[in-house]
């Protein structure tokens, strides 16, 4: 049974805060080597769900194995081999970067000198070396990411897993951590990550789970789940709010997709399964003389493919940083 | 007419193959044994009082603000001299000032568990009980420097030890094995509250009584009746009349065996609970 071609193999867990189930039965087959990525809103039950893989957590029912060893009897075993990234940086804030990752390294069995130059490398690795001697509490978002993955490498681990890596960081912060997960990977190892952006699960990920209300309701391959959700969202906004409706029309025809209206009045969206053909139906929608402002093809939120997978928007509260006063 | 990409080009500038070759470094032959990964814990209690020092000096500047108050201001109309009345207040401000810094275990815990640093240390492939047991032998040694200061201002004022340095080692000696007892009943304050905040709201209304209402200011012959049956059964007392014996040159082997007992249930009874409250916490 504890065979190693799977990194993670979850079966029916679950776990039980009171009344709310946060993880409702769970069956995850995560192949070693990979980048898997669980995509969910807020209180989807990402965080419950890899805390108890990483033997933070006790599972309530059913059973999940890392590298072949069951989280609750062979926990020791486990731990020795993965490695957490949580979701806020867990450093001690007090201590310089050095000190955390010297720390870490005497922990994981470097012995004296070797510990500083372990944890000197990874800084280096890192692009911290010139922030090795300052308090973590003076780092920026993006570099107590940095640290923070770096604090994950003191070993090797066979499983990373990272919550919400990018959850509140700039784009260019973003860039970096996504670097970091594939040169992980390079280096051999298997990389769980939870996330909030069909982009960034898009990016890195090799298959994708998407988990809501503690359940996984759509599982596969990148290309897979944007059949389901349209390759692209294209946005466009018209010069005169008088022309909406009819390049609606004009484009939902073109497209063979049903328009979103936005509250916007000049704007609306619609999924796009073939970038090619949006360039097209632009092109159409000029020549019958109406005027456009602007124009984007992105990826498709959330939001779209929750309403692809469950007929309605995420409901999850709005992630942290892009919360707006009401 | 403005176009967005849908995907903007970010500058690489982490160095990858690095990251890599740094990864995939061969790791050490095993992890620390308990003992070292204590230790490890016990050095980054080192670190924070390195890195702040305010906390330590936040702990001892109020003991010898009372040291210097009742010694000038009450110690006359309380025993009849400020030095004699130093000589009876000394060991009571010196147990004083150390129980007090042990709700700081509590609230360095706390902290811990919000900030996450907890996670982290607790997902290591190390003896489970080491950063707790860590925390606690690097408290005592905040706990002994915090009494070579109070002790220090004290010699200052006047004060001499008729028991010598070996009554001085010996009370200091006595205070750390009661505070370390103690500290276990913190880490389970610790592992309960919600935020350090709430900690140390509940550390002072549990110290506060326990190190007052004692014999630290006044002789409890002079208090009334249920005041003084609280103040002679209150185990702050008993480390306080322990301390003072071996300060004062007359050490009492009965109060002294009484307090490294009361040390050993104290442990015997929260330490077990403080482990598997920090092995199962949620």
């Amino acid at each position: 049974m504890s065979h190693e071609t799977w990194a993670i193999e979850t079966r029916g867990l679950v776990k039980v805060f009171g009344a709310h189930r946060a993880v409702g039965g769970v069956d995850l087959s995560v192949p070693a080597g990979c980048v898997y990525s669980v995509l969910g809103p807020n209180g989807a039950g990402k965080t419950t769900l890899i805390r108890m893989i990483a033997t933070l957590l006790r599972p309530d029912g059913g059973t999940a194995r890392v590298l072949g060893h069951d989280v609750t009897t062979e926990a020791a075993r486990v731990r020795a081999r993965l490695a957490l990234t949580g979701q806020f940086a867990s450093l001690d804030e007090d201590l310089t970067g050095l000190e955390n990752l010297t720390l870490l390294a005497r922990l994981r069995g470097h012995r004296g000198r070797a510990a500083g130059k372990r944890a000197g490398d990874l800084l280096e690795a890192f692009s911290l070396s010139e922030a090795a001697k300052r308090a973590v509490k003076t780092y920026s978002g993006g570099m107590r990411r940095r640290l923070d993955i770096a604090a994950s490498l003191v070993v090797r681990p066979d499983l990373l897993i990272l919550d919400e890596p990018t959850t509140g960081l700039d784009p260019r912060s973003r860039g970096q951590v996504w670097q970091s997960v594939r040169a992980l990977v390079d280096a051999g190892a298997t990389v769980l990550l939870t996330t909030q952006y069909l982009e960034e699960a898009d990016q890195l990920a090799d298959r994708i789970a998407v988990l809501d209300h503690g359940r996984v309701i759509a599982e596969g391959t990148s290309s897979r789940l944007k059949a389901l959700a349209g390759a692209a969202a294209l946005r466009v906004r018209v010069a005169d709010r008088d022309d909406r409706p009819e390049a609606a029309r004009l484009l939902a025809a073109l497209l063979g997709a049903d328009p979103v209206l936005e509250p916007d009045p000049v704007a609306l969206t619609l999924r796009v399964d073939e970038p090619a053909a949006a360039a097209k139906a632009l092109a159409a929608v000029t020549e019958r003389g109406l005027r456009i402002d602007e124009y984007a093809l992105a990826h498709p939120s959330l939001d779209e493919v929750f309403l692809a997978l469950t007929g309605k928007p995420a409901d999850g509260p709005a992630p942290r940083h892009e919360e707006v006063p009401a | 007419m403005t176009v967005h990409q849908a995907a903007e080009h970010l500058p690489y500038e982490l160095d990858t193959p690095l990251i890599s070759a740094v990864a995939d470094a061969p790791p050490p032959g095993r992890g620390a044994g308990a003992l070292r990964a204590t230790l490890t814990f016990a050095w980054r209690v080192l670190l924070k009082i390195r890195h702040v020092p305010e906390q330590l000096l936040d702990a001892t500047l109020f003991p010898i603000m009372f040291t210097l108050m009742f010694t000038f201001v009450f110690g006359g109309a309380m025993i009849g001299s400020p030095e004699a009345y130093l000589r009876y207040a000394l060991p009571g401000i010196l147990a004083q000032t150390v129980v007090f810094m042990t709700m700081y275990t509590a609230v360095t815990l706390n902290t811990d568990i919000e900030r996450g640093v907890f996670d982290r240390f607790r997902s290591q492939p190390i003896w489970r009980p080491a950063p707790l047991v860590g925390a606690l032998l690097g408290d005592t040694l905040r706990y002994s420097l915090a009494s070579a200061f109070v002790l220090g201002i004290a010699a200052l004022i006047g004060y001499r030890a008729s028991g010598g340095l070996g009554g001085v080692a010996g009370a200091i000696a006595l205070l750390l094995v009661f505070c370390f007892a103690l500290s276990w009943l913190w880490l389970i304050v610790g592992l309960t509250v919600r935020t350090p905040a709430a900690v140390m709201g509940a550390s002072t209304m549990i110290l506060f009584p326990l190190t007052f209402v004692s014999s630290a200011f006044a002789p409890p012959a002079t208090m009334p009746g249920w005041v003084r049956e609280f103040v002679t059964v209150n185990p702050v007392t008993l480390l306080i009349e322990a301390a003072r014996g071996l300060l004062d040159g007359v050490p009492d082997a009965g109060d002294i065996a009484l307090v490294l007992a009361l040390s050993g249930v104290m442990t015997a009874v929260f330490a077990p609970i403080a482990l598997r409250l920090y092995t199962r916490k949620v």
